[in-house]
């Protein structure tokens, strides 16, 4: 069972009341933009195998949106903050890095 | 390659079976190859089966990391069905399983395909109405398919509950030329028919990069050295974002962990395959007795092959909801297998921004059904470097242009 605290209200809950919604800090592209970058915005993912950051919602709690680093591979979860960033926060790369110093870094 | 018959097995019975020779050989890679192939999953192995056969190319590797049929192919519930709603998806799905058919023969391989019928059980209004939709859209693609009455359903499985309490069985979309086979050989029987033409297999090398030289493709690194080709198909399900990295371009895809499990082994109680996709859960009996259960994919991506318990819960509730007699069975085995998943459920075949590099991804929860299909088809896309009328529609380029093969309702459960 996928286990992620929440940072808004503090509860640690179990996936069963979260909601998962993919690839975070993604660039959003709207009307006026290239053909090519609105299919990027809307469809791209980088599904990386290793360090993901995402996007999920306490649903079965506070209702809401938050960030998560997590590994893919492994499933160990590095920590979880705001969804009010652009990028993931130093204390979260850090957190990544202390675990896998080969890490190639956010991109 | 000596040909498998009733003969055959008389004959090595009487030799103490010493007689019988390697299904595949394990050549070491040559330097180049007209084609490589990464992925001896299903459809990697039927893309070379059907580059040889309808096409001549017989140069081919097939690059495989761990061992053949060990991802997906090796892993999923076995159901074969083609009653898709969009056109594109009924034609490619149907030609799959057509081609399931004679694979037997075709093969000179025993894939035990059961033409045994899969019944999709409506147990909601509107679950009812997609699929009176679906029988339609079917009747007009050409597909045999029909909705039946949960009199009808109730007949073909005595030991359903119709009349359960949350949600009773209003209908069913029912094809009685839908069914089951037997993965594994599936995938042994293409790959021994390709090493019997010369392909070679190559088994425990992982491909770690791609080489390319001015926007063309001119082969890989692998664990066991550089391999150079021609042309390069991807086929490696789960991990197609993964190789795409490696050749400089993204896809429109998510990887998730799908479970299944099967229980102890019982007499005979269910002849054909049953999907409840409301509840969420899907069943059908082995020829060994177990009853093979299948269940949802997890909401987070996971490359893990292990999935998360409360969803074997989930399922299991609705079967034992669906089924009241296997409330006191014992799960034997339960697996998990990386799936693709695109934006519409709709698998990807064709070309990709590098050059003479074609991929096949996508298939997502529901690609086992879909391998001769998929072969067929993209085996005609790498000889001819463009897609011909089975694949066209599955291009990269549905995504740009909008065109989507919407069948989200038809993939709302794994199948
Ligand atoms: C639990 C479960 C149940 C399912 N049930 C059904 C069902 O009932 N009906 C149905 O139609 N479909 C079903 N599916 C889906 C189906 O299994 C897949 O769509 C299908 O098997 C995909 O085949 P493939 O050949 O594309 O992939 P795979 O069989 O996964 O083959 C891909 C291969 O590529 C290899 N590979 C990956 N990366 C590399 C690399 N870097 N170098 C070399 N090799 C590499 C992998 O090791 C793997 O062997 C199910 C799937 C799961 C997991
Ligand atoms: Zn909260």
């Amino acid at each position: 069972m996928l286990i992620l605290e929440c940072p808004y209200c503090g509860v640690v809950a179990d996936e069963t009341d979260l909601h998962g919604g993919g690839e975070a800090h993604l660039k959003r592209f709207g009307p006026g933009s290239s053909d090519e970058d609105f299919q990027t915005y809307l469809f791209h993912r980088a599904n990386p195998k290793g360090v993901h950051f995402e996007r999920w919602r306490h649903v079965s709690g506070c209702g809401k949106w938050f960030h998560a680093a997590r590994n893919t591979m492994t499933l160990e979860v590095y920590g979880t903050y705001s969804a009010q960033t652009y990028e993931p926060p130093k204390a979260i790369i850090n957190a990544v890095i202390k675990k896998h110093p080969e890490w190639e870094g956010y991109k | 390659m000596r040909r498998y018959s009733a003969f055959a097995i008389a004959r090595e019975a009487a030799r103490y079976h010493q007689g019988w020779e390697r299904a595949w050989a394990s050549p070491k890679p040559k330097k180049k190859y007209d084609v490589v192939i990464v992925g001896a999953g299903g459809h990697g192995l039927a893309t070379a089966f059907y580059l040889g056969k309808n096409f001549g190319i017989t140069n081919v590797a097939i690059i495989e990391k761990g061992w053949l049929g060990g991802g997906n192919t090796g892993r999923n519930t076995t159901i074969i069905r083609s009653n898709y709603l969009q056109d594109p998806s009924a034609a490619i799905y149907e030609k799959a399983r057509s081609l399931y058919e004679t694979m037997s023969q075709d093969l000179n391989y025993n894939v035990m395909f059961s033409p045994r019928g899969v019944m999709m059980l409506a147990q909601t209004e509107s679950e009812v109405r997609g699929y009176e939709r679906t029988a339609h859209a079917n009747a007009l693609q050409g597909v045999t398919t029909e909705f039946i009455s949960p009199q009808r359903v109730k007949e073909l499985v005595p030991i359903m509950n119709i009349d359960g309490p949350r949600y009773p069985v209003l209908g069913a979309l029912w094809q009685a030329r839908a069914g089951t086979a037997r993965h594994d050989a599936v995938a042994w029987g293409y790959a021994r028919a390709c090493s019997d033409m010369g392909m070679d297999i190559i088994q425990k090398c992982e491909v770690t990069g791609v080489r390319q030289a001015n926007g063309v493709v001119t082969g890989v690194d692998t664990t066991h050295g550089q391999i150079d080709c021609d042309k390069l198909a991807m086929l490696v399900a789960g991990n197609a974002s993964h190789l795409a990295d490696m050749a400089g371009f993204r896809l429109p895809m998510e990887s998730v962990a799908l479970q299944a499990l099967v229980s102890e082994p019982i007499k005979p109680c269910i002849d054909v395959v049953v999907m409840a996709n409301t509840v969420h859960g899907y069943m059908s009996q082995s020829d060994k007795g177990e009853l093979v259960i299948g269940g949802g994919t997890d909401g987070f991506n996971n490359y893990t092959q292990r999935g998360s318990f409360h969803h074997v819960e989930e399922t299991v509730r609705a079967l034992v909801e669906t089924f009241p007699i296997i409330s006191r069975l014992k799960m034997l085995r339960q697996w998990g297998g990386i799936v693709d998943v695109t934006g519409d459920r709709s698998p990807i075949i064709g070309k990709t921004p590098l050059g003479n590099c074609f991929i096949n991804c996508g298939w997502g929860t529901g690609g086992f059904k879909s391998i001769p299909g998929s072969g067929w088809a993209m085996a005609e896309t790498v000889a001819k470097g463009e897609p011909g009328a089975l694949a066209g529609a599955f291009g990269l380029n549905r995504f740009t242009e909008g065109r989507f093969i919407d069948e989200s309702v038809a993939a709302g459960v794994a199948h």
